[in-house]
């Protein structure tokens, strides 16, 4: 396999991206959460619980969640992104709903609906995880029963280097790159997303997943601050 | 052993707030193995051993004896359905709506018709998430006129204020009528336009800086300012 020893922006392989994160950017919502992480920039709005329609797709045991990924026309590399669900969207919509619906408890909201948008005005690369770590935040914000936080991250393999969350270039890398998005909790490293298609050995994937583990406490210190100065913000 | 945090702090989902026994789970908090973890973003309130976390963000959840500010969303027959910002309609039987004596097949819309603003009491909340409203009891009844604001439910109390200190400065400063239902949604009516908008104005300004302190004393400045 193709070398890669320095990467593309410079940073150490186990270093992520700057992080920002704001809750309560959307006021309308009932919780909401932006998390930028490079270039790339996640809003997530969280709506309810709310009265289900139709009425056939309510559980009368708990509420059900529902999640929307969306590019914005211009969020791409330049190439207008063509709106509405496509393949790929409908795609990770579903993958994000079943990260989330792990540490999410809806069992007091029997025959409703969490709405959860994902909008992105900015993508470079690990755009579902941004939407998964931002959404987390939104459903707390929404004040919600939530087991446990979730932070999410690509984790991969760029030539034959073990790196952690990937930027654009290093997955376009021509000398072959293996790119994992992986959501994991807070409170005992739990896996509730893992996706991975391309060829990587097995000591490989789990140096992977052991830097994305110490890498995810890292994005949970910048949702808990994000969470915490909703709070104190204003000045106290 | 023991407590990990302080009083009233905030914590976030997943944060260990108790280590061993001696501590026991309420609202907003859950047990596993030897610790108590939060579940919700918000304020931790220790009373005794019980730990709790009270949320301060999110849509309103009636509890039994709220005062709640609704709206008529159908009439059927043996009562009105009302929305009170909720993801579950709630009844208005026509036993709690009235004491009058209402005949069989009688036009209901003369009591209270298809979008008239009501203040009621919330007097059941069932497993299933039926609420039950009565409109018996001093101060409830049909709201006509004035204008209608929505605010975070968890700002209410703010709003109210001590004692209903801050409601009272904001009454007397605007010489508007309001009231504020648990759910968030304000009544408010004035002589004048201007006075209802500048107490519109001074609600929602509690709300945005609802966590800050010494917010009477802004909230004074700003209706002295505004007022003239």
């Amino acid at each position: 396999m193709t070398q890669y020893s320095k990467r593309f922006d410079g940073r150490k392989a186990d270093e992520l991206r700057p992080m920002e994160a704001m809750v309560g950017v959307i006021k309308r919502a009932d919780g909401s959460a932006m998390f930028k992480i490079g270039k790339t920039v996640a809003f997530a709005a969280v709506y309810g619980p709310r009265a289900l329609h139709p009425t056939y797709m309510r559980n009368p045991e708990k509420g059900i969640l529902r999640c929307n990924y969306n590019m914005m026309a211009f969020a791409g590399s330049g190439d207008r992104v063509k709106p509405g669900p496509n393949r790929r969207s409908k795609e990770i919509s579903l993958v994000t709903k079943k990260a989330l619906a792990s540490v999410l408890d809806l069992s007091e909201f029997p025959n409703t609906v969490i709405d959860v948008f994902i909008e992105f005005p900015q993508t470079d690369a690990g755009t579902r995880c941004a939407g998964i770590t931002a959404a987390v935040m939104a459903l707390a914000d929404a004040g919600l029963i939530i087991k446990d936080m979730v932070s999410a991250l690509s984790v991969g393999l760029v030539g034959d280097s073990v790196v952690v969350d990937l930027c654009k270039e290093e997955e376009d890398f021509e000398g072959g790159a293996v790119d994992i998005p992986v959501a994991i909790t807070n409170k005992d490293s739990k896996i509730t997303l893992l996706q991975l298609d391309g060829l990587i050995k097995k000591e490989q994937l789990f140096r992977a997943l052991d830097l994305g583990k110490e890498a995810a406490k890292k994005i949970h210190e910048v949702q808990k601050k994000a969470l915490l100065e909703k709070f104190t913000q204003n000045g106290i | 052993m023991g407590l990990m945090i302080e009083d009233k702090q905030f914590v976030i989902p997943g944060q260990r707030l108790a280590e061993g026994m001696d501590y026991l789970p309420a609202n907003g908090t859950y047990r596993e193995e030897d610790n108590i973890y939060s579940a919700q973003l918000g304020i931790v309130n220790v009373v005794g051993r019980l730990v709790k976390v009270i949320s301060l963000s999110g849509r309103y959840i009636p509890k039994t004896g709220d005062t709640v500010i609704g709206k008529i969303t159908n009439i059927g027959f043996n009562g009105w359905m009302v929305d009170i910002n909720y993801a579950y309609e709630s009844a208005l039987s026509l036993k709690e709506a009235t004491s009058d004596f209402i005949e069989r097949g009688a036009d209901l819309t003369k009591y209270f018709d298809f979008g008239e603003i009501i203040v009621a009491n919330v007097i059941n909340v069932t497993k299933s998430k039926a609420i039950d409203l009565s409109m018996k009891g001093p101060g409830l009844r049909k709201l006509k006129g004035g204008k209608l604001i929505e605010v975070t439910s968890s700002k209410v109390p703010r709003i109210i204020g001590k004692q209903g200190s801050m409601i009272t400065l904001i009454k007397n400063a605007t010489n508007c009528k309001i009231i504020i239902g648990q759910n968030g949604w304000v009544w408010i009516l004035g002589d004048d336009l201007n006075d209802e908008m500048l107490a519109a104005a001074a609600i929602l300004k509690i709300e945005q800086e609802a966590h800050t302190s010494g917010l009477t004393d802004k909230i004074s400045a700003f209706l002295k300012e505004n007022s003239k």
